[in-house]
C-alpha cells in the first residue's frame, strides 16, 4: 500500500484488518515485524522552506537528499547530522525525513547541538484508529500542550504513520577542523574528549576508535565555524589536550566525519552491531566487558557501537547500567530493544493501547 | 475565567485529609490554616486566586510519593507548585486541591564535570543551579527571566525557555532525566546522565506537560562550560519591517547569534523613562549578542554591523567592554518593570514566523486602537517568541477583561500567520480556552489520551492546559 494523501492513509489504516508494516525508504530496518507493507513514500515533497527563519516543512516520503540539497543551496543544513544505515545495514533504497524521524536518527553533532528530536517541530500523523492528527507547528518555541512531536520521534511507526514533518535548521559552516590524537587506551582518549567537551571551544564532535584505519588508536575532535574561529578554538583545544600527546589538526571540508556517523569501519564485518548509549566516564569499563570484535565511540564516549558475534544478548554482560542497548544489526532471536523497568513498562504499553487500539503498527517493534 | 466548581465532598472532608497528609509528612510540611494557604492562593498571573484545601511540603520523593498516595486514595485533586512564577496561571489553586509544593526539596544530589550533568532535587531554582556550577566554569542554559525564583519543576513543566535558547534551546533540550511521583505514588525513572533515553521518548511528554502527568522530584540536567566572552550591538531602525529583514539576513549569512532582541517604540519610551539605558528613540531597536573570544566576537560582530549598517540604521552600537555591555542590555532587561510602572500589564508569548513580524506588528497596532489599550512588543526576534504587553488598569471595572479579549485576539492573530499560542510560558489557564483555535479536536483527544495514561482519573492539576468543555466528561468521570 502506497497512499498518496493522508485522507487515503487514514482510510486504509482504518480498514486495515491486519498488522501494517511501516515503511519509509526501507533504508534502516531495525526491529522485527511482519505485516501488510505501508509506504510513505509517495507523500513526499517540500511544502514550506523559510532560510530566515531556519525552518522547512517536508512531507514524511521526501527523500533526506532532497532536503539537504535544497538546505544546501541557501547554506543551511540538517545540524543533527542524520546517520545513513545503508552500508552498515546493508540495505539499499532512498533513506526518507519520515524513517529518520521515526527512528530519532542523529549523527556525530548530537554532542554538541542535539538529536534529531530536539530539531523535530512538527509532525502529522494517523494513530492507529486512523485519526490524523496534528502537534507542534513551525515555529522554534512552542509549548502549547503536550510535546506528541517529540513523543512520536523515535517511537518507529508504533503509535502512528509520520505523514509531514517540520524542522528546525541551521546554517552550514565556512571550515571545519579535525583534531587527531593518536595511541591513547580507551580511557585515555574518553577523558581527552572529556575536557574538550567541556572547555568553552566548542567541539562539535568527539570520536575514538581503538583500531582505527591503520590498526591503532585515534582520537578525533570536530570544530566548525568561520575560519579564524577554527584555527584560533584547535590551537586552544592542542593547548588543553597536550598531555595526551601530539595533537595533529586538519582544516578542510570535514568528509572524514561520515565515515564515524555511518560507522563504516564495521560495514563489511560479520557480525552483530550493538549501539550502547551511556555515561561517557562509564563507557570504557563498559565496553572492555562486551569482548567485541570491534569498537567505535561517538558522542564523546556517550556512544559506544560493538561488533559482537552473534546471537549474543549484550543486556546479560552490561547489567544495570545507565543507559541503554538496542541491536542495530542482528538476528531475530535477541531483543532490539533495551528492555524497561516494569512502571516505565507500564506507561509505554499504555501509550501504544492509545495510539494504536488493534496493535496493528509494526507490532513486532519496541515489544 | 471560568474554573470548574469545588467538589462539596472533599471540602467537606478537609479535617479528615489534613490528618492524613500529617500521618505522612512531618507536622510542619502540612499548611492548613486559611491564613497560611493564602500563600499559595495565585503565581505569577495574579489576577486569579483562589486558596488552596491545604498545602503541603514534601522534602523527597519518598514524601511526594506518600503524598500522592493519600490523595488518589482520597480521591483529592492535586496541583503541584514549583516556585509559582507561572504567567499563566500554571499553579493556580481549586478550593478543594492539596497545593504540593517542592519548595523545600533543592539540594544538589551530583555534579560531574566530566560528563557534563548536574542532579538536582526539582525546588531548586533555576540560576541556583548555575551557581552550584558556576565556579568550575559551567552554567545551565535555560534561562527563563524569573530564573532567580524559578524552580526547575516549573522550568520542567511548562518547558521553559528564555533570552539564549537561540543556540542553546529550551528546557526540553537540556533535560536528560528525571524521577517522577505518578498520581498513584508510583516511582518511575526515565533518562539519565546518558544521551536520548531509550524507548519511547516519555521524557519528552513529561517536559512541558504542565504538571498534569506526574511530580517531577529530580532531574539530570546538561551543563556546559562558559563561553569565553559575550557581547552585543545595539541598533534601531524606523521601521519593524527594516528590522525584521536584518534578522532574516544575519540569520542567512551564516551567524547564529546567542540572542536576538527586538523592542518596539512603546517599550523603548516606557523603558527610556524608567531605566535611562540611552536607547534611540525608533520603531524598532534590535539588541544582538554574539559569543566567543574576543577575536571571534569581533569577527562575527563585523559581519553583523555590516548587515545593520546596510539597511539604513539611526543608531548602530557596539558595546566596546563589559560596562557598555550592560547598558546595552539594562533596558531590555528592565523592560517588563517599565512597563509595569505605567500600569498593570498583561504578557503574552504567542510565537510566529520571523517573516510574519512586520504584518503582526502592523495589526497589533490597529487591534491597539480598536480596544483603546495600549501595547509594548518585546520579542525574542531570533525564534519568533512574542512578548506584547498589553496595558491596562486593575482597578477599573471591565479592563481586565477588555485586557483578556485583547490579548486572545493576538494569539488568534499568532496562530493565523502559522505559529502558536504560547512559546515558553505554557498553557495553564491563561490559554486553556484559545486551544480549540490551534488544535482540533482530534489533536487534543490525542493529547488528553495521554493524561489518561499517567492519572486516569484526572487528579492531577485537572482544570488546566485543555477547554474545559474538552476535558469535562473526563474531569467528571
Amino acid at each position: 500500500m502506497t497512499p498518496k494523501t493522508e485522507e487515503e492513509l487514514a482510510q486504509m489504516i482504518a480498514g486495515a484488518n491486519g498488522p501494517l508494516r511501516i515503511k519509509g525508504g526501507g533504508t534502516r530496518p531495525i526491529g522485527h515485524c511482519d505485516g501488510d507493507e505501508l509506504s510513505t513514500s509517495a507523500m513526499s515533497g517540500i511544502s514550506l522552506y523559510e532560510p530566515g527563519a531556519l525552518t522547512i516543512v517536508a512531507g514524511a516520503g521526501t527523500p533526506i537528499a532532497e532536503v539537504e540539497k535544497t538546505l544546501a543551496a541557501e547554506n543551511q543544513r540538517l545540524a543533527f547530522e542524520p546517520m545513513d544505515h545503508r552500508a552498515l545495514l546493508g540495505t539499499k533504497g532512498t533513506p526518507t525525513l519520515g524513517g529518520m524521524a521515526a527512528a530519532n536518527v542523529s549523527g556525530p553533532r548530537r554532542i554538541s547541538v542535539g538529536a534529531c528530536r530536539d530539531f523535530m517541530l512538527g509532525v502529522r500523523f494517523v494513530d492507529g484508529a486512523g485519526n490524523i492528527v496534528k502537534n507542534g507547528g513551525r515555529v522554534m518555541k512552542n509549548v502549547t500542550g503536550y510535546d506528541l512531536v517529540k513523543l512520536l520521534t523515535g517511537s518507529y511507526g508504533t503509535l502512528g504513520v509520520l505523514t509531514e514533518i517540520s524542522l528546525k535548521v541551521l546554517p552550514n559552516v565556512e571550515t571545519t577542523g579535525t583534531l587527531r590524537l593518536h595511541g591513547l587506551t580507551d580511557r585515555q582518549a574518553v577523558q581527552a574528549l572529556s575536557s574538550a567537551l567541556g572547555s568553552p571551544f566548542e567541539a562539535t564532535a568527539a570520536a575514538h576508535m581503538p583500531k582505527g584505519s591503520t590498526g591503532d588508536p585515534v582520537t578525533m575532535l570536530r570544530i566548525e565555524g568561520f575560519e579564524t574561529s577554527v584555527k584560533y578554538r584547535a590551537d586552544k583545544l592542542k593547548d588543553l589536550l597536550k598531555a595526551y600527546g601530539e595533537v595533529e589538526i586538519a582544516v578542510g571540508d570535514g568528509a572524514e566525519w561520515t565515515a564515524v556517523r555511518d560507522v563504516n569501519a564495521f560495514a563489511d564485518q560479520e557480525g552483530e552491531v550493538w549501539r550502547i548509549s551511556t555515561k561517557p566516564s562509564d563507557a570504557p569499563e563498559l565496553a572492555a566487558r562486551l569482548d567485541a570484535k570491534a569498537l567505535q565511540y561517538d558522542w564523546g564516549g556517550g556512544l559506544i557501537w560493538a561488533l559482537t558475534d552473534t546471537g549474543r544478548d549484550l543486556r546479560a554482560t552490561l547489567g544495570d547500567f545507565d543507559g541503554h542497548a538496542t541491536l542495530v544489526r542482528g538476528s531475530a532471536g535477541v531483543p532490539t530493544f533495551q528492555p524497561e523497568a516494569p512502571a516505565l513498562a507500564a506507561i509505554t504499553a499504555g501509550l501504544r493501547a492509545k495510539f494504536d487500539p488493534r496493535g496493528i503498527l509494526n507490532s513486532g517493534i519496541m515489544n | 475565567m471560568e474554573m470548574p466548581v469545588p467538589d462539596a465532598s472533599v471540602l467537606s472532608r478537609k479535617a479528615q485529609i489534613v490528618e492524613r497528609l500529617a500521618e505522612v509528612l512531618p507536622r510542619n510540611s502540612v499548611i492548613s490554616d486559611e491564613r497560611e494557604t493564602r500563600a499559595y492562593e495565585c503565581d505569577a498571573l495574579t489576577a486569579y486566586k483562589c486558596p488552596p484545601l491545604c498545602a503541603v511540603l514534601p522534602a523527597n520523593t519518598k514524601e511526594v510519593a506518600d503524598v500522592l498516595r493519600v490523595c488518589h486514595e482520597l480521591g483529592v485533586p492535586v496541583v503541584p507548585r514549583g516556585s509559582g512564577t507561572s504567567l499563566a496561571g500554571g499553579a493556580l489553586p481549586t478550593a478543594d486541591c492539596v497545593i504540593l509544593g517542592v519548595a523545600k526539596m533543592n539540594d544538589v544530589i551530583e555534579t560531574n564535570y566530566d560528563d557534563r550533568y548536574i542532579k538536582v532535587q526539582t525546588g531548586r531554582t533555576n540560576l541556583s543551579v548555575t551557581g552550584a556550577v558556576e565556579t568550575n566554569g559551567f552554567f545551565y542554559a535555560p534561562d527563563p527571566s524569573s530564573q532567580l525564583a524559578c524552580a526547575i519543576a516549573g522550568n520542567i513543566a511548562m518547558n521553559s525557555g528564555g533570552a539564549h535558547c537561540l543556540k542553546y534551546g529550551v528546557t526540553t533540550n537540556n533535560l536528560m532525566g528525571v524521577t517522577m511521583v505518578m498520581m498513584d505514588g508510583t516511582i518511575v525513572e526515565i533518562g539519565g546522565a546518558h544521551l536520548d533515553a531509550g524507548g519511547l521518548d516519555i521524557l519528552g511528554v513529561i517536559c512541558g506537560s504542565e504538571g498534569q502527568l506526574g511530580v517531577v522530584t529530580e532531574a539530570t540536567l546538561r551543563i556546559l562550560h562558559k563561553p569565553e566572552g559575550a557581547r552585543p550591538v545595539l541598533m534601531g531602525y524606523d521601521s519593524s519591517e527594516v528590522a525584521g529583514q536584518v534578522v532574516t539576513d544575519i540569520i542567512k549569512a551564516g551567524i547564529l547569534p546567542v540572542a536576538i532582541e527586538f523592542m518596539d517604540r512603546p517599550c523603548i519610551e516606557a523603558t527610556e523613562a524608567f531605566a535611562k539605558a540611552g536607547y534611540p528613540m525608533c520603531e524598532a531597536l534590535l539588541i544582538v549578542e554574539v559569543e566567543g573570544s574576543n577575536d571571534e566576537i569581533d569577527a562575527q560582530l563585523k559581519l553583523i554591523m555590516e548587515i545593520a549598517a546596510s539597511h539604513n540604521p539611526v543608531e548602530l552600537r557596539e558595546a566596546k567592554d563589559a560596562d557598555e555591555a550592560g547598558r546595552i542590555w539594562l533596558g531590555r532587561k528592565s523592560a517588563f518593570g517599565a512597563m509595569g510602572q505605567i500600569n498593570d500589564y498583561m504578557c503574552l508569548d504567542g510565537t510566529i514566523p520571523v517573516s510574519s513580524l512586520p504584518f503582526v506588528l502592523k495589526r497589533i497596532g490597529e487591534m491597539s486602537k480598536e480596544f483603546g489599550l495600549d501595547v509594548g512588543n518585546v520579542f525574542h526576534a531570533g525564534d519568533g517568541n512574542m512578548h506584547p504587553l498589553i496595558l491596562f488598569d486593575a482597578n477599573k471595572p471591565g479592563d481586565l477583561e477588555l485586557c483578556e479579549d485583547f490579548g486572545a485576539e493576538i494569539l488568534k492573530l499568532c496562530v493565523e500567520v502559522g505559529g502558536c499560542l504560547t512559546g515558553e510560558h505554557g498553557v495553564g489557564i491563561e490559554k486553556r480556552d484559545l486551544m480549540n483555535v490551534q488544535y482540533d479536536p482530534a489533536d487534543l483527544e490525542a493529547q488528553m489520551a495521554i493524561k489518561d495514561i499517567f492519572d486516569p482519573a484526572w487528579l492531577l492539576n485537572a482544570a488546566k492546559v485543555f477547554p474545559l468543555s474538552s476535558s469535562e466528561a473526563r474531569r467528571a468521570a
